[in-house]
């Protein structure tokens, strides 16, 4: 069958199993948009490059399938940027299709010409430029095998405007991927995994870390037998949330800078470290030379060089993490270990005092509140999709995820913007889902525009922004590190339901703690999107909160009487 | 310093991304060789690198994630065979043109090219031993110099092959 590369293109995508796709047309990629629409793909217009590469890539977190991308040459190509990192950072399997100038222009500074491949080389897993249209089926499925394979990662594919109107044959069974072959690596010796199942069963004060690493290898059910079968506590990374339900009760809560307090303890007491798919990120760590000092560490993990980049491990075990744990769970002895799950239960009642839900109702609004009335109202059954900042915090502290794939956050490149269009992607991998966005104020403005992408593709999408105006992680930090001196960091935004209505959205404002619930309630069964103005408390603070560079117990706390300086104006 | 041999797609843009992945882990390269190997569809490298063992490991388990790199391997504790090869031209006139030639036979350096006021000298060997001959020629005055960097091999039976190309499993859409 001779088909056009564009043909060619939509036909591979149609056959790997694409329905949706996130993306915005121009002069380099037009021959596709052509074909797309004669094709079966749904395409979604967003309106900034940015957002589409965030979509595809909540659409892969909530799903685990690949999200796909697609741009023009040029600027369409230089604006998926950031969303290609911020997949890259968070393993989020991704392909990114850019239209290309014609060959025989590579090289010549044409217009809209840019080298895509060169710039995305460090950010993407792989990259790759196509000129020929008979290698376009070949290539758009290699990259969404290397996409979607081992540690997952963004793949960017971009095809010269020649190769998308030049026919050639289309054959499938003939396309198939043909990577190099590469060296088969033992995963791990014998020694290590013994030394692990040594160290496993002989550990008086062990802990778990779990990681993103749990869900991308879907090894949900082997890791909750592998906690029950050895009774592990376990201490959750930000992307690791919902890997083990929340509500299990050897689920500690989430490690690290905004950590639980008694969790940060927990690691600093433990004797064994069993990290599980995930990296020793220093937001997780602190300061490594007093990071665990006295526990023995065992590491799973796919990523060969993870081993030791940080953290340096008494056991490796490299591999897949389900597979890995599938092969531990039967050497697990049951050790109830009473001291110890004593010991974290102790630390866990001190902290639980100084927590914000546990003070008297003092009339205001705090973030904290709207976040658990959030988890309360949707039984913890949304997926939530948040930005970046004090919000995305509290929403790990409140909000307790069940379920995996229910919270699509970006953690490595901690990408500001993030929450709005990754929830359009997340809202397509689960139409029936309650998606939730929970953003601020100065993250929420970066990428508003697509709203009115949410209102032509007629989703139903629930935003909730967090409005304390500042940029409130950085304010923090002001007032922590810099004697509150309060640069830039003050910020300025629209009437936020005002401009939802502009867009044909319905637009709310909350100022009280007693209308959170109703409002939420009423947004859920309101059939369209609603955005939710919470103004809350304006210098409130996210606690513990380990500074950059301290020790991991070295925890600045929540005072015991909250100043509440500024209340919000209504 | 660490050695590691890599072999990669010999195709383009593939040295780019070895040497932008050791600037992204901030190792700077001392010397990179490649070549050709006996299959034209890949090419073997020699990567010596400024860092440690930790260094090394990192370098070589990134290397192995790119996906034209076929094999990446840290052999800087195993027995090898180093060598690196130079051309150097050295200022010779009639006085020292004999001297020079004694010197030479030392270091099993060959003359390759002989002109009125200068020799071109190729010699072969470890780094060691071609930074000896140019401490003794330098005071002849040394003109020019062209170094390979240096080729890595493992001794004896301890191979190091690329990995055989297997035929391409069918892959089902799981998308």
């Amino acid at each position: 069958m001779k088909l056009t590369g564009a043909e060619i293109l939509c036909e591979t995508l149609e056959r790997l199993g694409v329905t949706d796709l996130f993306g915005y047309p121009g002069g380099a990629i037009l021959p596709v948009y052509d074909a797309l629409g004669k094709s079966k793909l749904h395409h979604v217009l967003v309106r900034h490059e940015q957002g589409a590469t965030h979509m595809a890539d909540g659409y892969a977190r909530a799903s685990g399938k690949v999200g796909v991308a697609m741009a023009t040459s040029g600027p369409g190509a230089t604006n998926m940027v950031t969303g290609i990192a911020t997949a890259m950072l968070d393993s989020s399997p991704v392909v990114c299709i850019t239209g290309q100038v014609g060959s025989k222009l590579l090289g010549t500074d044409a217009f809209q010409e840019i080298d895509i491949t060169g710039i995305t080389m460090p950010i993407t897993k792989h990259n790759v430029v196509v000129s020929r249209a008979e290698d376009i089926a070949r290539t758009v499925r290699e990259a969404f095998q290397i996409a979607d394979s081992g540690r997952p990662g963004p793949v960017l594919v971009d095809i010269t405007k020649d190769a998308q109107q030049a026919s050639a044959e289309f054959d499938w069974e003939k396309s198939v991927p043909k990577l190099p072959a590469k060296r088969k690596r033992a995963r791990y010796d014998q020694a290590d995994f013994d030394r692990a199942i040594e160290l496993l069963n002989t550990a008086k004060r062990p802990l778990i870390l779990a990681g993103h690493g749990i869900m991308i290898s879907g090894a949900m059910k082997a890791f909750s037998e592998f906690v029950h079968a050895g009774h592990f506590p376990v201490a959750m990374t930000l992307l690791g949330i919902g890997a083990f339900p929340a509500n299990d009760p050897l689920n500690l809560g989430m490690m690290g800078m905004h950590g639980e307090a008694w969790v940060n303890h927990a690691i600093q007491e433990a004797d064994l470290l069993i990290a599980v798919g995930m990296r020793f990120d220093d937001r997780v760590t602190g300061d490594l030379r007093t990071y665990a000092k006295s526990a023995k560490k065992i590491h799973i993990e796919i990523d060969r060089a993870e081993i030791n980049k940080n953290v340096k491990v008494d056991s490796a075990l490299v591999g897949d993490a389900r597979e890995v744990l599938e092969q531990l769970i039967p050497h697990m002895e049951k050790k109830e270990r009473p001291d110890w799950h004593g010991r974290i239960k102790e630390m866990k009642g001190d902290s639980a005092v100084r927590d914000i839900q546990s003070l008297p109702d003092s009339g205001h609004l705090y973030a904290a509140h709207v976040i658990n009335d959030l988890w309360k109202e949707t039984n913890g059954d949304a997926i939530v999709v948040t930005d970046v900042g004090q919000h995305q915090m509290w929403e790990a502290q409140y909000y307790h995820h069940n379920k995996p794939r229910t919270l699509v956050t970006s953690g490595g490149l901690g990408t500001m913007g993030f929450a709005l269009p990754a929830a359009i992607g997340a809202k397509f991998a689960k139409p029936d889902a309650d998606v939730w966005v929970v953003v601020g104020d100065g993250g929420f403005q970066m990428t508003m525009c697509e709203l009115a992408t949410i209102v032509q593709e007629k989703i139903k999408i629930n935003i909730a922004i967090i409005n304390n105006g500042y940029l409130g992680m950085v304010r923090q930090w002001q007032e922590f590190f810099y004697d509150k001196r309060y640069v830039a960091t003050p910020l300025v935004a629209p009437d936020f339901a005002a401009l939802a209505n502009s867009f044909g959205i319905r637009g709310e404002r909350v100022t009280a703690r007693g209308d959170v619930v109703s409002t939420i309630r009423a947004a859920r069964e309101y059939k369209e999107s609603v955005l939710i103005d919470f103004r809350v408390e304006q210098e409130d603070s996210v606690y513990p909160m380990v500074p950059a560079g301290a020790s991991l117990h070295e925890m600045i706390r929540r005072p015991n009487n909250p100043l509440v300086e500024t209340a919000t104006e209504p | 310093m660490q050695t590691l041999v890599a072999y990669v797609e010999n195709k383009p843009g593939v040295l780019n991304r070895v040497s932008s992945l050791a600037r992204r882990l901030a190792i700077n390269i001392d010397s990179l060789t490649v070549g050709p190997t006996e299959n034209e569809e890949i090419a073997r490298m020699t990567i010596v690198a400024h860092t440690d063992a930790k260094g090394a490991h990192r370098l070589e388990a990134s290397l192995e994630k790119l996906v034209e790199v076929l094999l990446a391997e840290n052999i800087s504790e195993r027995s090898l065979l180093e060598r690196d090869l130079a051309l150097i031209k050295v200022a010779a006139d009639q006085q020292s043109r004999p001297h020079l030639m004694d010197l030479l036979k030392v270091f099993r350096g060959r003359v390759v090219d002989v002109a009125p006021d200068s020799l071109i000298v190729e010699v072969s060997g470890t780094v060691d031993k071609i930074d000896g001959l140019l401490e003794v020629l330098r005071p002849y005055g040394v003109l020019e110099m062209a170094r390979t960097g240096r080729i890595a091999m493992t001794r004896g039976g301890d191979l190091l092959q690329p990995p055989a190309a297997e035929p391409a499993p069918a892959v089902a859409a799981k998308n």
